[in-house]
């Protein structure tokens, strides 16, 4: 039983990283960058319900929405003004750029927010499930994040493959110049990515924090890593690819939590990922990249 | 007399400055010149010029994205912190000590090095960069776990925690999470010194060097390289171990200059904070990424008046020079602005400067 209580804590970890790890693919696809800056966007939307629902006593569904609204908007306002200018620019300079960004958000919440902790309160009220004479309990927050983590899923995947602009953002991802010449606002088309990306961020957020109550202006960045890790495990620029690695990744971290090495459970991860990169090396569900001479 | 060659000349330049700046910071800090916070800073900034530098070979010269440097600065740190501990009671003269400490460092740091450059050098590009910043993180990880202790019968290791060290008596050097107290501060300034001029030493003879020259031509056309018949793989793991090592002998430097050192200090911030220098400082540019290191390590410190806003300060310089240096029209407004400057005092400007 302890097995598949086991599993199911894994698969809702992994549900949480796997909704990061879509908006660090996404934005990889169509931008060539890392935004190194999206483990920090979750930590605003996080910091955005709690303040909802703390100092305004809004409902919970309120709070999310918040954070979500202020988390697009903040995600196209970073894109605006520190990634739009540095488009011809190289990769590793709008790498930096995305670190002060980082930074940036971090010291920001940390002069709003201070740094001590907050307790946050779970934006999911029900009572646990419990089957099998109460011998397995799961969380009601478990159950919402994979839940969630579906339905975006299935949301995503319909917006990419049947609506216009889910099609030029996948054009945009494959040929920039080409998908100029076909008409396609690649500009607007960017900005969209990380506006869908960021939203999602608040999302993932806020079930993180929901599941690990403790919110603090560096909540952000081990999940972040995690999940960036997570998006390169499946092949990063690829949607399903982000997905499949963010649940696996949730899945060994909890179960060498369970059956190996607490102290030692983020070293068994990478050192998952270290291996599947060396036989797969565009990850899971990475395309092979060819080179010509 | 011989002509020197321009990278020669330029290699001159980059010693003197170092020369100059050290009897510079001497002379002021002999006459008290210095605030006390700045002389703190010295050391630190002497080893990330040298981290800086080491970065450099990895990232400009060979032109491979390292987010893991920090993981072999940690392995020296704490590799130094054991030889300085544990030799206290046979080698009475610090400086010995701290040589000892920053050898032994390199050494096991480069060992690391090959640990990590053989499966990832196999990699490129982005999956390159990912998989050091996952062995950045598990060297933290175990370093973060590691317990060792020392005794009359020698040194003792465990994972576990102290009482797994089965030690009689004797002192625990690393306490796991806790890191290593009560270390000896016996790193100096000059020794702080002496570690950029060898560092500089050994990066600039490899560049000018026959290798050096297979290594750059691997960064510029890999398939091209490999078919001149070069051997792709040793290059690179020669420039990789190198620059693993030389992070090694920074870290023991950097460990020893603290009483309490932390494996949380050397994280993923770290790694980054490095390559912010060298990308800064210009990619494959030595002097430019030194430069950088030594500003950029002050910056926070002369900022110390604003208080809480200075990291949030910090972080806007970084966005802000970032965008002046690399975005389009900035670089075309800059070009303008430096021409129009350099063409008051020079009649004729030559054409085509050593930017790419």
């Amino acid at each position: 039983m302890s097995f598949l209580s086991n599993l199911i804590n894994g698969i809702s970890l992994g549900s949480v990283y796997a909704i990061i790890a879509l908006g660090y693919t996404m934005v990889y696809g169509i931008a060539k960058m890392l935004n190194f800056a999206h483990g920090d966007v979750i930590m605003v939307g996080a910091y955005i319900c709690y303040c909802a629902m703390s100092y305004l006593n809004l409902p919970p569904v309120v709070g999310v929405l918040m954070a979500m609204v202020v988390c697009t908007l903040l995600g196209m306002l970073i894109e605006r003004l520190a990634y739009k200018p540095l488009r011809s620019a190289p990769s590793l300079a709008v790498l930096i750029t995305a670190i002060g960004v980082s930074y940036f958000l971090q010291n920001a919440a940390l002069l709003i927010w201070k740094s001590d902790p907050k307790v946050f309160t779970s934006v999911v009220n029900l009572p646990a499930l419990k089957l099998f004479d109460g011998e397995l309990v799961i969380s009601s927050v478990a159950i919402v994040t994979v839940l969630a983590c579906v339905v975006i899923m299935v949301a995503l995947t319909l917006f990419t493959g049947k609506t216009k602009m889910g099609k030029s953002m996948r054009a945009v991802s494959e040929d920039k110049g080409a998908a100029q010449l076909m008409g396609i606002d690649v500009n607007r088309t960017i900005s969209l990515t990380f506006a869908i990306g960021s939203g999602l961020a608040a999302v993932a957020g806020v079930l993180l924090c929901s599941a690990y109550p403790t919110l603090m202006p560096t909540t952000g960045s081990m999940p972040g890593i995690k999940a960036f890790t997570a998006a390169v495990f499946g092949g990063i620029g690829s949607i399903p690819g982000a997905m499949l690695g963010g649940i696996l990744l949730g899945i060994i971290e909890i179960f060498s939590k369970a059956y190996i090495s607490t102290q030692f459970s983020d070293a068994i991860v990478f050192g998952v990922l270290i291996v599947v990169l060396l036989i797969k090396p565009t990850g899971l569900l990475g395309k092979k990249i060819s080179e010509k001479v | 007399m011989k002509k020197l060659s321009k990278s020669t000349r330029s290699n001159f330049i980059t010693y003197g400055i170092v020369v100059a700046a050290f009897i510079v910071m001497q002379i002021l800090s002999s006459g008290g010149k210095l605030s006390s916070s700045l002389s703190g800073q010295l050391i630190p900034i002497c080893v990330y010029i040298s981290l800086a530098i080491s970065l450099n070979l990895t990232v400009g010269i060979l032109g491979e994205l390292s987010l893991g440097h920090a993981g072999f600065m940690s392995v020296g740190a704490f590799t130094g912190v054991v030889v300085s501990m544990s030799l206290q009671s046979s080698i009475a003269s610090d400086p010995i000590r701290l040589l000892l400490a920053m050898i032994v460092g390199a050494v096991i740091a480069a060992i690391a090095g090959i640990i990590v450059g053989v499966p990832v050098l196999r990699l490129r590009g982005d999956y390159l960069a990912i998989v050091t910043l996952a062995f950045g993180e598990i060297i933290k990880n175990i370093l973060n776990n590691l317990y060792v202790g020392v005794d009359g019968s020698g040194l003792h290791f465990s994972v576990t925690d102290t009482a797994a060290l089965g030690m009689d008596g004797g002192m625990v050097l690393i306490n796991g999470p806790m890191g290593a107290s009560g270390v000896n501060k016996i790193a100096t300034f000059t020794a702080g010194f002496i570690l950029i001029l060898v560092t500089l030493f050994v990066v600039l003879n490899l560049i000018n060097s026959r290798t050096g020259r297979a290594i750059m031509a691997i960064r510029d056309n890999r398939i091209a390289a490999e078919s001149v018949g070069l051997n792709i793989t040793k290059y690179k793991l020669l420039a990789f171990v190198i620059s693993a090592a030389l992070a090694g002998a920074a870290g023991a430097l950097y460990a020893t200059n603290y009483s309490t050192i932390m494996p949380k200090k050397f994280d993923f911030n770290t790694s980054i904070l490095i390559l912010v220098f060298v990308v800064l400082g210009g990619m494959g540019n030595i002097r430019g990424g030194m430069i950088a290191a030594a500003i950029l390590t002050v910056l926070p410190e002369v900022l110390r008046a604003m208080n809480d806003y200075r990291m949030l300060i910090y972080a806007i310089v970084l966005i802000l020079v970032m965008l002046f240096t690399n975005n389009e029209k900035a670089v075309q407004i800059r070009k303008n602005i430096t021409g129009k400057i350099v063409g008051v005092f020079r009649k004729k400007q030559p054409e085509g400067g050593a930017e790419e």
